[in-house]
């Protein structure tokens, strides 16, 4: 390393990493936008036409970006704005108004977002608004009074568009669609969801004004594209600083992709999930672990993160708990096994676990009945089981009924790493017969 | 609020006299006169025949005007009927046909109302009040009085025309010239014996009524005009008597004030006098002199003029040039803004306290002038000038009728300040502009000083019916009313000046000062673009801009018969002067709104060309409300501009409907998305269905919805009777008829290949018959077909191929494709799931069954098992895209799954994988 370091001595190696880390986590945290959307070319293409439409010749448009979770949704969107941004006519012209299902929950919260976004509120001075029934007037109002030629076209954004169908009456989906489709101000409503059935939750009178123009981002990939775009997500760009290290970066890069080990790790990956997202978690967790020290990432690294991404949160917190605990949730198993999931109580597990106590005596102590209880709780509040919602409240807590969240799997999984786990309970645990 | 005082000032009407005549027909009896008297209030208002009167319509600030022509009532004396001739204000004018005036309109001008759409009988209970109607030449300038509530008539409005109101003969001729106050009064009871100051200042009217139009030659031409209306209204008796009365005043004006006063309160009080003076409007008797007298200027004008001339020092040349710059402020909006008009002000609400028997004011008395009009006019002079100067901004406390006494002590000094002010209005107009503000309040001292006790009662109940609607304006800002986009001028005015009074008079209901009361009237726009919209460049995108939904085509093809229906429903209950209600139905996109529309542009031609008694249009949308109840907010705020809240506007729209108001034009109401208005106890249905059923209502509603049985549905009995059985049904389009749209849209643009259009409308019409959906397919072709246009084979129109496309595009659905693009494992769930389903013979597993079959699929194929929690994920990704249904990702594995897509799918969509 020390060698390296003296060959090019005109950036430091710490320098250099640093550099590389801020670099590679910008593109893995969504922070920077791809040049253009991988893919995605053709529907990148209609959108911008689309709205360069809107914006330019005030064509009132209505459209949905449909596609799974991590798809590039947004990103393509983003994509699509910078570059009409670019073009002077449109970026003149287009105001824009983002709304997002999960922040603005119903109309009137969503109403008052468009007017803030839209600087209404400044005609009418420092006023704040009225009732919603005014919002609404006021708003439309305010879109009537356009026209397709001469008013400013309005670009809005409905993020978790399934959201909005959610409001009541969908009034705001409704108004916002007919204005798209009268000779009021040109607006462009573009809903981004990952709902596949979203036409269906529109209302009879809305779907007929939405122009029904989907955009689906339903691709997929081939394992070697997978591959490809892993290597150019960590491939370091040519203008980096120091290209002694950028080259020797890309290297290393090319070496780990074409590891047996990491080619597994990663077409485990791809068979479970296609999208970025998840494939950005994996590469993060990489990153972290460059160093001065190592400047690059190993196939052991990789193989880290996927264990670290792969593992269960059950198992994993099944460690945390007592023995006591522990043997509970053994005994609800067997209860599990022998009632075929039926629900259990308290006294239920409690007798399994003094069945099993009767058994191997020398080894575990008996409990008081407070104690189990207590341990019983925990694992309520843990949620590893949780009460059958029709039992009220009345009934005793010894008697209520429950049910174990947890699979069979992950319980033996559990078990094996479980640090100085007794042997009579895994061999308990495994015993068919409680 | 508003109510309240309403209903506090209840007036009662009573035939003053015996029957004129008994019209045997009719059974019913014509009288000469009518009395208003206010419960409580021992005073009287008379309404005579040819009197104007102001009449009591939906804007409670701006009434309906009108002259009387006939009272008549039945034998029981409960039904009182009056027969106007209707004046219309300058907004209810609507917009577009102002521009046919050619100027701006003046704000206090009416028009003579020639139309025919209007019923002239009203009901006598809604006359509120005698008002001053002053005819002017066309060409004439409007006097530049203070007097905010005199009215002005110049042309004749025919609703489709502006002509100069040329009055018949005839029709003036039972019009003796009233001379109503001429600050409208809610109720206007007959004054007692006046004091005597209050006389003392009465023959400062005139005078001051000249003094802002100097202009003489103007004056008079606008004099003429009215003489010459006023002329036919002179009996023969009437001048003599004038003139005796105007003898006293005269010798009243050049005698000490005080005693004049007091004989000419004899002679008011002496009935026979007080009547026919009451005939004689002052104004017009201050114009006949000219009649006689021919091209001699009229005495008040003179005295005025020279007034200025003689004794200030301010000569002619200055108050001529006055006379434009007031007006041209006036002009910009504000009425009532130069420094002088305060205390004109002043001099016109003087004749008010002492009113209802209006022939006090000196203007009675000019006729006579003519005769001793030299000996009149030393006297006068003095008056005039003294008057004047008193009642300059800046003498506030003069212009009370107990400053009086000190008139002659301030004579001199006063008058150096008259000519200052003169001096000030014409040097100096922006400072003019500023000192208006600080006029205003002088203006009210003088006007809350200028009460008498005895008046302030009966002032206080129409001061209080002012602040009434004035707070409750107050009221409706302050929750934040935004004023709304119709911006009626005289509005505003009006209730800045009764702002500016209210505290004076009902300190309970002082409205903090500095706080602004400005008209919260603007509505906001989306800022214009700085670019201008590009037009389309080619055949194509020529053609887009046709297909687009928005684009109002020319006509509606195939839903002529329908609009014929809809048409001759809506026009037969105009030209009958009724209601009715008619449900329109069919599903979304089959033109019901746009048919409705149309008709509505066909029938507005058709009362601007006069085929149809004119009509008023309003449109409301059920889901362009938060709240069914917001209807009869925004039905009152499109019929009148006025902001209430809902059960408020209820009540006033119920009042309006059912009460016989006058002059009422046909309402016809498109109510769309009428399912929207459905609420629990279905009152806003019930009103809106049970208004045209009333008498005097006219209102014709058209509702839209989309289901046929809708009525049967939803509505109980009660109102699906309302509803009547008037129902349309639009079906949906069928494919002929979509080619037909497409192509009469398009109107000749070549774009399309016939088998294209033909595909697409077959399509639509197999699927919706949604005309929107058929342009919007259109459009989308041929967007795909300018991109494929590099294709060389390509013949620029659009073909088979990109219609093809299109309909995949918006009518495939994207399971399948889903289900091919999800990643490895989620297709194996899928399939664990399917599996499952057959094990168990149910359509739905929890997670928990899912895994074990997921699990084991894994095995089969080879895989590494995966874990709960990736299991996990892979179920929320598909559940995220709704491939499944899931319950509550925090049940974890024991969430029920099942599939949003049939099994068939997902197998045909794996297979192919």
């Amino acid at each position: 390393m020390s060698k390296r370091k003296l060959q090019h001595a005109h950036l430091p190696a710490g320098e250099c990493v640093s550099q590389l880390q801020e670099l590679l986590r910008q593109r893995l945290c969504h922070q920077q936008l791809p040049d253009r959307p991988e893919g995605l070319e053709a529907q990148h293409k209609h959108l911008l036409e689309l709205l360069k439409r809107t914006s330019v010749h005030g064509e009132s448009n209505s459209v949905l970006i449909v596609g799974p979770r991590g798809a590039g949704k947004t990103m393509l969107l983003k994509c699509v704005l910078r570059d009409l941004q670019e073009e002077k006519e449109a970026e003149k012209n287009l105001l824009q108004v983002h709304l997002n299902g999960l922040l603005q929950t119903d109309d009137r919260i969503a109403l008052k977002e468009i007017t803030r976004q839209l600087h209404l509120e400044n005609v009418v001075g420092d006023k704040v608004f009225g009732s919603f029934a005014e919002n609404l007037t006021f708003l439309l109002e305010a879109l009537k009074k356009g026209d397709r030629s001469s008013s400013r076209p309005v670009l809005f954004v409905l993020d978790e568009f399934d959201l909005f169908a959610a409001h009541k009456n969908q009034t705001l989906l409704y108004n916002l669609l007919d204005v798209s489709q009268s000779a009021q101000a040109p607006v462009a409503v573009v809903g981004v969801t990952c709902r596949l059935d979203v036409l269906e939750l529109l209302e009879k009178r809305v779907k007929s004004r939405f122009s029904h123009r989907q955009i689906h981002l339903l691709s997929s990939p081939t394992f070697a594209e997978y591959l490809g775009r892993v290597r150019t997500r960590l491939g370091l760009p040519d203008h980096f600083p120091d290209g002694r290290f950028a080259a020797d970066w890309n290297a290393s890069v090319e070496t780990l992709c074409e590891d047996k080990s990491v080619e597994e790790v990663l077409r485990r990956h791809f068979n479970s999930s296609k999208d970025f997202r998840s494939l950005h978690m994996l590469l993060m967790l990489c990153l972290s672990r460059v160093t001065v020290a190592k400047p690059c990432i190993r196939p052991a690294d990789l193989l880290e993160a996927s264990r670290l991404s792969f593992a269960d949160a059950k198992a994993n917190m099944l460690h945390g708990l007592s023995i006591l605990e522990l043997c509970l949730i053994i005994a609800m198993k067997h209860l599990n096994e022998v009632y075929e999931g039926e629900p259990f109580n308290l006294q239920m597990v409690h007798n399994e676990f003094k069945k099993f106590l009767q058994r191997k005596s020398n080894s575990m102590y008996n409990f008081e009945q407070p104690v189990i209880l207590k341990a019983f709780e925990h694992l309520q509040q843990l949620e590893m089981i949780r009460p059958v919602d029709s039992s009220s409240a009345k009934t005793q807590r010894e008697y209520q009924l429950m049910r174990l969240m947890l699979d069979h799997s992950q319980i033996m999984e559990a078990l094996q790493k479980y640090p100085q786990c007794p042997t009579e309970v895994k061999q308990w645990a495994m015993s068919v017969f409680g | 609020m508003k109510y309240f005082t309403r209903l506090r000032v209840r007036r009662v009407y009573e035939w003053r006299g015996k029957p004129l005549s008994f019209n045997r027909k009719l059974k019913t009896y014509e009288y000469g006169s009518l009395a208003i008297s206010v419960e409580g209030l021992p005073r009287v208002t008379v309404i005579k025949i040819g009197q104007h009167i102001l009449i009591e319509g939906e804007d409670e600030d701006n009434p309906y005007v009108a002259k009387v022509i006939r009272l008549f009532g039945d034998d029981s004396g409960k039904q009182k009927k009056a027969v106007v001739q209707w004046f219309v204000r300058v907004f209810e004018v609507p917009p577009s046909k102002l521009k046919l005036l050619g100027r701006e309109p003046h704000p206090q001008e009416i028009f003579y109302y020639q139309g025919r759409s209007c019923d002239d009988e009203v009901d006598a209970g809604s006359i509120l009040q005698p008002v001053q109607v002053t005819h002017l030449e066309a060409a004439a300038p409007f006097p530049d009085s203070g007097d905010a509530d005199a009215l002005y008539v110049k042309l004749s409005w025919d609703s489709k025309t502006f002509k100069a109101a040329e009055r018949p003969r005839a029709e003036s001729e039972p019009a003796p010239a009233p001379s109503p106050p001429r600050r409208p009064r809610p109720s206007l009871p007959p004054s007692p014996p006046r004091s005597p100051p209050a006389a003392a200042l009465a023959p400062r009217g005139p005078a001051r009524r000249a003094l802002p139009t100097p202009d003489l030659t103007v004056m008079r031409r606008a004099a003429q005009g009215e003489a010459r209306c006023s002329r036919a209204t002179m009996s023969a008796g009437r001048p003599r008597a004038a003139e005796a009365e105007s003898l006293h005043s005269t010798t009243k004006l050049s005698a000490s004030k005080c005693l004049s006063a007091k004989r000419r309160n004899a002679s008011a009080r002496t009935p026979g006098v007080r009547k026919k003076l009451e005939l004689s409007n002052p104004e017009k008797n201050l114009m006949v002199g000219e009649d006689v007298l021919g091209q001699l200027l009229d005495d008040e004008l003179q005295s005025e003029g020279m007034v200025a001339v003689g004794r200030l020092s301010a000569s002619p040349p200055e108050d001529l040039s006055l006379t434009p710059l007031r007006r041209s402020r006036e002009a910009a909006g504000s009425p009532g803004n130069f420094s002088l008009k305060p205390s004109v002000i002043v001099l016109q609400k003087l004749p008010v306290s002492d009113r209802t028997s209006p022939p006090s004011s000196a203007r009675a008395t000019t006729p006579s002038r003519k005769k001793d009009r030299d000996t009149l006019k030393e006297p006068a002079l003095g008056v005039l000038a003294e008057v004047d100067n008193e009642i300059s901004p800046m003498l506030p406390v003069a212009a009370t009728p107990r400053g009086s006494k000190r008139k002659s002590a301030q004579l001199v000094s006063s008058r150096i300040r008259k000519q200052l002010n003169l001096l000030e209005n014409l040097q100096d107009l922006n400072s003019d502009e500023e000192d208006e503000e600080e006029f205003v309040p002088s203006k009210k001292e003088l006007q809350s000083s200028e009460e008498e006790e005895e008046e302030e009662e009966e002032e206080e109940d129409g001061e209080e019916e002012e602040a009434g609607l004035d707070s409750d304006d107050d009221v409706v800002y302050k929750k934040g009313r935004r004023a709304a986009a119709g911006s009626r001028t005289p509005r505003p005015k009006q209730r800045i000046r009764s702002s500016t009074r209210t505290p004076q008079r009902t300190p309970n209901k002082k409205i903090t000062p500095g706080t602004p009361r400005t008209p919260h009237r603007a509505t906001p726009s989306i800022p214009s673009r700085s670019l201008p919209a590009r037009q389309p460049a080619n055949v194509l995108e020529e053609a887009r801009t046709r297909l687009h939904v928005s684009s109002v085509p020319e006509s509606l093809p195939c839903r002529e018969q329908e609009f014929q229906d809809i048409y001759s429903f809506v026009e037969s209950k105009i030209e009958d002067g009724t209601g009715g209600c008619m449900y329109i139905s069919g599903v979304p996109g089959t033109g019901k709104t746009a048919t409705v529309q149309e008709v509505m542009r066909c029938l507005q031609h058709a009362a601007d060309v006069d085929e149809i008694p004119s009509f008023h249009f309003i449109e409301i949308n059920g889901m362009k409300m938060t709240d069914p109840h917001q209807a009869y907010v925004q039905i009152l705020q499109k019929l009148t501009g006025q902001k209430a809240t809902a059960d408020h506007a209820a009540a006033l729209l119920e009042k309006r409907f059912s009460n016989p108001a006058p002059r009422k034009e046909t309402t016809v109401l498109l109510v769309d998305e009428l399912d929207l208005l459905w609420t629990r106890k279905q009152n806003v249905m019930y009103n809106l269905f049970d208004w045209p059923t009333r008498r005097h209502a006219r209102l014709v509603v058209l509702t839209i919805a989309n289901t046929m049985d809708l009525p049967e549905r939803i509505m109980i009995n009660r109102v699906a009777s309302r509803l009547g059985l008037t129902r349309m049904s639009f079906q949906p389009y069928s494919f002929k008829q979509l080619q037909q749209i497409i192509m009469s849209r398009l109107n000749k643009v070549k774009a399309f290949e016939e088998d294209a259009l033909q595909l697409v409308s077959r399509k639509v019409a197999a699927l919706s018959g949604d005309a929107r959906r058929c342009l919007d397919i259109c459009r989308r072709a041929t967007e795909i077909c300018e991109h494929s246009a590099s294709d060389p084979s390509a013949t620029g129109l659009v073909g088979m191929g990109h219609v093809m496309e299109a309909l995949n595009e918006m009518f495939s659905s994207a399971y399948i494709t889903a289900i091919k693009c999800a990643s490895l494992q989620e297709q194996l769930f899928l399939r664990a799931v399917i599996a499952e389903f057959r094990r168990l013979g149910l359509e739905e597993a929890t997670f928990q069954q899912v895994f074990v079959q997921h699990q084991a699929l894994c095995r089969v194929e080879g895989l590494q098992p995966v874990s709960v929690s990736e299991g996990l994920a892979v179920c929320q990704r598909l559940g995220g895209c709704r491939l499944l249904l899931l319950e509550p990702s925090r049940l974890g594995v024991l969430q029920r799954v099942r599939l949003n897509v049939s099994q068939d799918d997902v197998l045909y969509a794996l297979k192919a994988d």
